[in-house]
């Protein structure tokens, strides 16, 4: 499990790379945290394009960043979701709060 | 003409095994030659079922998870079984967005990814006893 982050625009890009369970979640949760910490942003966006899997465990990690973001006036944003997780992703009702995009460029300009 | 085929794997109750058990269980379904959702599926359903048991079942602390899969035809049956602290109320506990851990950042959706990825799922549990998951899966792939 490995995570790149980017600030692009007042916004964390993620891009996590391998599975998000439990077990990888608590990890995922700390050092997200710990960046956002750091930077002057106001929104998250996931890069979900290597994810190949995730199951309700990702559903936390998403929400409790979620939380963060809003105590700055900020969203949370998520593009390039692979079948798998698109499916977890709508069962669980995130998508109703959650922005889903195609691109980065897409996330960017509408999460201003 | 019947196929049939079982397996069980046991480990100890470590987060890091809740991959090793999808990915277990997912390698032997897929002698029946499946469709990636279909793995995708039973992946999922059995990593929920798995970190349920480390989480809740044994509360983190260590304690014996037995998985198995029996394969007839077309029809994955799959048990989890934990000898943990087990489930008061199971109706609640299958209830979406119901869980007891809030504050370890839950979402208390594992029992509708099953429900919702498998075609039956079965919940027996006694209190201070342990708790066995059961689940159904037909291969619809397969004729
Ligand atoms: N194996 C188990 N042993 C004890 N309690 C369990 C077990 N599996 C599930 N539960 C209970 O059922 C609740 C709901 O489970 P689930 O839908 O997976 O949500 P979550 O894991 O996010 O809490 C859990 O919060 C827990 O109280
Ligand atoms: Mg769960």
């Amino acid at each position: 499990m490995d995570i790149i982050y980017s600030v692009k625009r007042g916004n964390l890009i993620v891009k996590i790379y391998g599975e998000i369970d439990h077990h990888t979640s608590e990890t995922i949760r700390e050092k997200l945290d710990k960046e956002f910490k750091k930077q002057n942003v106001k929104n998250i966006i996931f890069d979900f394009s290597e994810i190949q899997f995730m199951d309700s465990s990702g559903i936390g990690v998403i929400m409790g960043r979620y939380k963060n973001a809003k105590e700055r006036g900020g969203k949370i944003g998520v593009f390039n979701l692979q079948p798998q997780v698109e499916r977890v992703f709508k069962l669980s009702g995130l998508h109703k709060i959650i922005n889903q995009y195609n691109s980065l460029d897409e996330a960017i300009s509408s999460l201003q | 003409m019947q196929y049939q085929n079982t397996m069980k794997v046991s480990f100890i109750s470590k987060s890091q095994n809740e991959a090793f058990a999808r990915v277990a269980v997912a390698a032997f379904v897929s002698q029946l030659d499946p469709t990636v959702e279909e793995i995708s599926d039973i992946k999922t359903a059995v990593s929920e079922a798995v970190t349920n048991a480390v989480i809740h079942g044994y509360e983190n602390g260590e304690g014996i998870i037995n998985v198995s899969c029996t394969l007839t035809n077309n029809i994955v049956d799959i048990t989890i079984e934990d000898k943990g602290v087990g489930i008061e109320d199971i109706k609640k506990a299958r209830e979406p967005l119901y869980t007891s851990k809030p504050e370890l950042e839950r979402s208390g959706m594992g029992f509708t990814v099953m429900e919702t990825f498998m075609d039956e799922v079965e919940v027996e549990s006694i209190p201070g006893k342990g708790t066995i998951v059961r689940m159904r899966k037909k291969l619809n792939s397969l004729k």
